[in-house]
């Protein structure tokens, strides 16, 4: 088997000549637009409308919150890191990027349960107010959403340190890619309208 | 069933540069967030740099720029149709109710 | 074969044909389920103030007819069709990813038992199908009812998921060579804008099915006006996801009809282009016009105005497509056999539906339309005069396919007019019901009102559409023991399904077909062409992917996770655990070699 085989550069026998496990998982992020969409509009037509208990101003804490979300940047720039190396036969960068990935993700993780904790002991819960419903569950299944991303990329980073990730398994590291990277932009939309816009 | 043309495949360098860029509009968007004489400006030029942000990491990260353009409709047209629910939503909450 | 062995090759099949024919004999006992919730809701409305069934009860048996009918008899009619005939109509030998396939099915089918077992429990769903906060909340309904709903919708949405990407991928990826976009069969196009409208409808009520899970679970206030909360929220959400699911009900039947009419007018389908389109628009407009099901909330006459004006633009690609239709049949040789029956029968019911949606899309007409008897008429047009017609016609059509017998033709037309009459002498009474004032979903009502007469009709219209079924049920028995042997091709078709046994052998085709036209076998009977052109392709040994025991593994774990939430947390930590399990077994499956 040649190294260098990158995505989608050879045609596969299927009518585009693309992946079909590659465009499934398109079609399945499509779907995922609609659904943290619904949690978002959720969020925003509930903003303001809490009568008592703490208000976003109140808590959010933007210093913070501005590292955890650099740092999630960061992980999707170590991500494409990871799938070029396999892309290139690169053993060791495999290696490196597909476990310093997921790192970053858990740091991001570790930030937000940080921030949960803090936040029910400042005495925002689920049931105090609307606030606190809407933001720890579009925050919360943001998380979980990461925390399934991490995860997957451990599993890849075990495959990869037994030697089993070849340059043939480029598309499903590109797949698990795509789903860290669309996990990173909904966070840029959170990021946005839930901490900076308040 | 034409073989995929193979496209240009970005460097190393391109993602570390499109990493920077990342890093310093997200440094832009906090000192925005903390400068009060710009408070007026702040919903615009917040959502044009996390648009910036999230335009880059799908162009390039997710390699949609470079991708067959099936899969830019596949994601694009879902997008289109959440921007338009989400607003008509809260367009929908802000009267009537 | 032994007995056990069939068993498990039904358990571990991942061949689309058996898995649609699994839909569709499930979906068919689902349907007589919820075909007798309606006998039993027809009964005690025969009669003022009758006491055959509590208020209660009735509750419970409105609320799973339709929850029953729409998820898991009419959708899962249409999967077992989208399985069965699109990898045969493009020429392929499976869909794209055949153990994900399964897994719809397992979830599917572990779903629909499981909301049903709240009947076990006296505890049947019973805030109407589409569940209104705040009725739906903990203090306004105490039991366990609308948690067997709400996590029952859930479970029945990540089947309509898995397979919605499932079938897109197989469309655009799986064609045979030749087979262009504009070649493909109307009903796979159909299927096609359905799997799109699938995967992003269903993400809204998913979501709002999760912030009532939490409301109920966990004491959250999303639709609790004390506490601020807006009940109007979850009608959005729910709506965003309703309103595109009734295109779900009706694409796909209009797709088979698209291919019932041509054959047997023997012509092709009039302006198929314009029909595509049309298809098209319908879908892209029904995510415009949501909030046409709530004019009677006060959003005010700019929203108002704005829904009205687009549902009466979508009347006009729909319209299209009913003349698109008569153009097929005018000047054609029309054979009148069962099939055409129930496809004529289609068109004129879903016409009849129509218009009374045309009615209800002005919000002062609905003013007086709303949650009366006019809207159970009008939904039960679309739905049962269209959509279930739509089915039966492509169940006679597809019967000598899959089955491999014919049904009786004096039985099917036996059957098509019992249905027909029967359907209109339940259903048209209530035009006149709801103009007379009488509301949805109450369990009796006083004498003196004139309502007597055609709730009575009504009745026996819903008993006589019972018998139809009977018949219907004793024509496919018969068929299925002793029916005459089909032919490939009994109905001189023009799809590429008729080129292949009637059943056909597990691998499909023997040979990849080559496409140059639509309708192509049509081209290649009617001496278009002179030889059958062989694919360019060396004929590989045809290889076929195993049977799989992952996907009723996770399908498994996913029940049992949802079960826990009614009983004990260990239950649901026990179902996460098979499903993750079964999780990784299914992806690593077929790693030791080829990459999967």
């Amino acid at each position: 088997m040649i190294a260098e085989i990158h995505a989608g550069a050879h045609a596969l026998p299927t009518s585009t000549g693309l992946d079909h496990r590659k465009m499934g998982f398109w079609a399945f992020l499509g779907s995922e637009c609609m659904f943290f969409g619904s949690l978002i509009a959720t969020y925003m037509v509930y903003k303001g409308k809490s009568p008592s208990g703490p208000q976003p101003h109140e808590i959010l804490n933007i210093p913070l919150t501005s590292i955890s979300t650099f740092v999630l940047l960061m992980s999707s720039l170590l991500m494409v890191l990871a799938l070029a190396a396999v892309q290139r036969g690169d053993r060791l960068g495999a290696k490196l990027w597909l476990f310093g990935t997921p790192f970053f993700g858990s740091i991001f993780l570790a930030f937000q349960v940080y921030e949960f904790t803090t936040f029910v002991h400042e005495g925002l819960t689920l049931q105090v107010n609307l606030f606190g419903g809407t933001f720890f569950v579009l925050t919360g299944f943001h998380g979980a959403h990461v925390s399934v991303g991490v995860v997957w990329l451990l599993s890849l980073w075990v495959m990869a340190l037994r030697n089993r990730l070849t340059p043939v398994d480029a598309t499903i590291v590109e797949i698990a890619g795509l789903y860290w990277h669309f996990v990173d932009i909904v966070w840029i939309v959170i990021f946005t309208f839930v901490y900076l816009l308040q | 069933m034409e073989p995929t043309p193979s496209h240009p495949h970005p460097s190393i360098r391109t993602y570390l540069m499109v990493g920077a860029v990342l890093t310093v509009i997200t440094a832009v968007e906090i000192s925005v967030f903390y400068i009060t004489a710009l408070a007026r400006y702040l919903a615009p030029m917040l959502i044009v740099l996390s648009a910036a942000k999230f335009s880059l990491v799908v162009m390039f990260f997710m390699h949609l720029r470079f991708d067959n353009r099936i899969f830019r409709w596949l994601f694009a047209g879902p997008l289109a149709l959440t921007i338009g629910v989400v607003l008509a939503l809260i367009a929908l909450f802000l009267t009537g109710h | 074969m032994s007995r056990l062995r069939r068993l498990t090759g039904w358990l571990t099949t991942v061949d689309h044909k058996r898995i649609g024919i699994l839909y569709g004999v499930s979906a068919f006992a689902f349907f007589l389920i919820g075909g007798i919730e309606a006998l039993l809701i027809r009964l005690q409305l025969a009669f003022p103030r009758d006491s055959l069934i509590s208020a209660e009860t009735y509750n419970q048996l409105f609320t799973m007819h339709g929850t029953t009918m729409i998820f898991l008899a009419v959708m899962p009619l249409s999967s077992a069709f989208f399985n069965f005939l699109v990898p045969l109509m493009i020429g392929a030998r499976d869909v794209a990813f055949p153990r994900l396939n399964a897994l719809s099915f397992w979830i599917f089918l572990f779903g629909g038992i499981f909301i049903n077992a709240s009947f076990l429990f006296g505890a049947a769903p019973n805030a109407g199908w589409f569940g209104y906060a705040n009725l739906t909340s903990k203090t306004f309904s105490e039991g366990q009812n609308l948690d067997f709903w709400l996590l029952g919708l859930l479970v029945l949405g990540a089947s309509s998921l898995i397979a919605g990407f499932n079938f897109i991928v197989t469309i655009v990826n799986m064609r045979a060579p030749g087979m262009t976009f504009m070649r493909l069969p109307t009903f796979v196009w159909m299927t096609l804008i359905t799997q799109f409208l699938i995967i992003l409808a269903f993400p809204p009520i998913t979501v709002g099915l999760i912030l009532l899970g939490f409301d109920r679970f966990v004491g959250t206030n999303f639709y609790n006006p004390a506490a601020g909360g807006n009940p109007l929220l979850w009608q959005h959400l729910f709506w965003l996801f309703g309103h595109p699911e009734v295109y779900i009900l009706i694409l796909p039947p209009m797709g088979i009809i698209s291919e019932v009419l041509p054959t047997f007018a023997r012509k092709p389908l009039f302006g198929y282009p314009v029909v595509i389109y049309s298809g098209i628009l319908i879908a892209f407009f029904g995510f415009g016009v949501w909030s046409h099901h709530m004019f009677t909330v006060g959003l005010g006459p700019v929203a108002d105005s704005a829904f009205s004006i687009a549902t009466m633009l979508i009347g006009i690609p729909t319209g299209v497509k009913i003349f698109n239709w008569l153009a097929t049949l005018w000047g054609g040789r029309i054979r009148f056999q069962t099939p055409l029956y129930f496809a004529l029968g289609f068109i004129s019911m879903f016409l009849i539906g129509g218009l009374s949606g045309i009615m209800h899309a002005s919000p002062p007409v609905d003013m007086q339309q709303q949650d009366s008897y006019f809207v159970v008429a009008h939904l039960h047009y679309v739905l049962v005069g269209g959509s279930l017609f739509g089915l039966f016609a492509g169940i006679y059509y597809w019967w000598p396919k899959i089955a491999g017998r014919l049904l009786d033709e004096r039985l099917g037309r036996v059957n098509f007019w019992l249905f027909f009459i029967g359907f209109n002498v339940a259903f048209f009474p209530m035009h006149f019901l709801g103009v007379m004032g009488m509301p949805r979903r109450i369990y009796t009502y006083a004498e003196g009102l004139n309502w007597e007469l055609w709730n009575r009709t009504s009745t026996a219209g819903a008993f006589l559409l019972g018998v139809a079924i009977l018949v219907f049920l004793f024509n496919a028995l018969v068929s299925l023991r002793r029916g005459a042997v089909a032919p490939a091709d009994p109905w001189d078709g023009r799809t590429l399904e008729w080129s292949i046994p009637s059943p056909p052998p597990s691998y499909n085709f023997a040979e990849v077909p080559i496409v140059k036209s639509r309708d192509e076998l049509w081209a290649q009977k009617k001496g278009r062409r002179s030889a059958v052109p062989r694919s360019e392709a060396s004929p590989e040994a045809i290889h076929l992917p195993a049977p799989s025991h992952y996907p009723i593994v996770v399908a498994f774990g996913i029940i049992t996770l949802a079960a826990g939430a009614l009983t004990h947390l260990w239950v649901s930590v026990a179902g996460a655990f098979l499903m993750i399990y079964g999780i990784y077994r299914f992806a690593f499956e077929y790693r030791s070699g080829a990459h999967g």
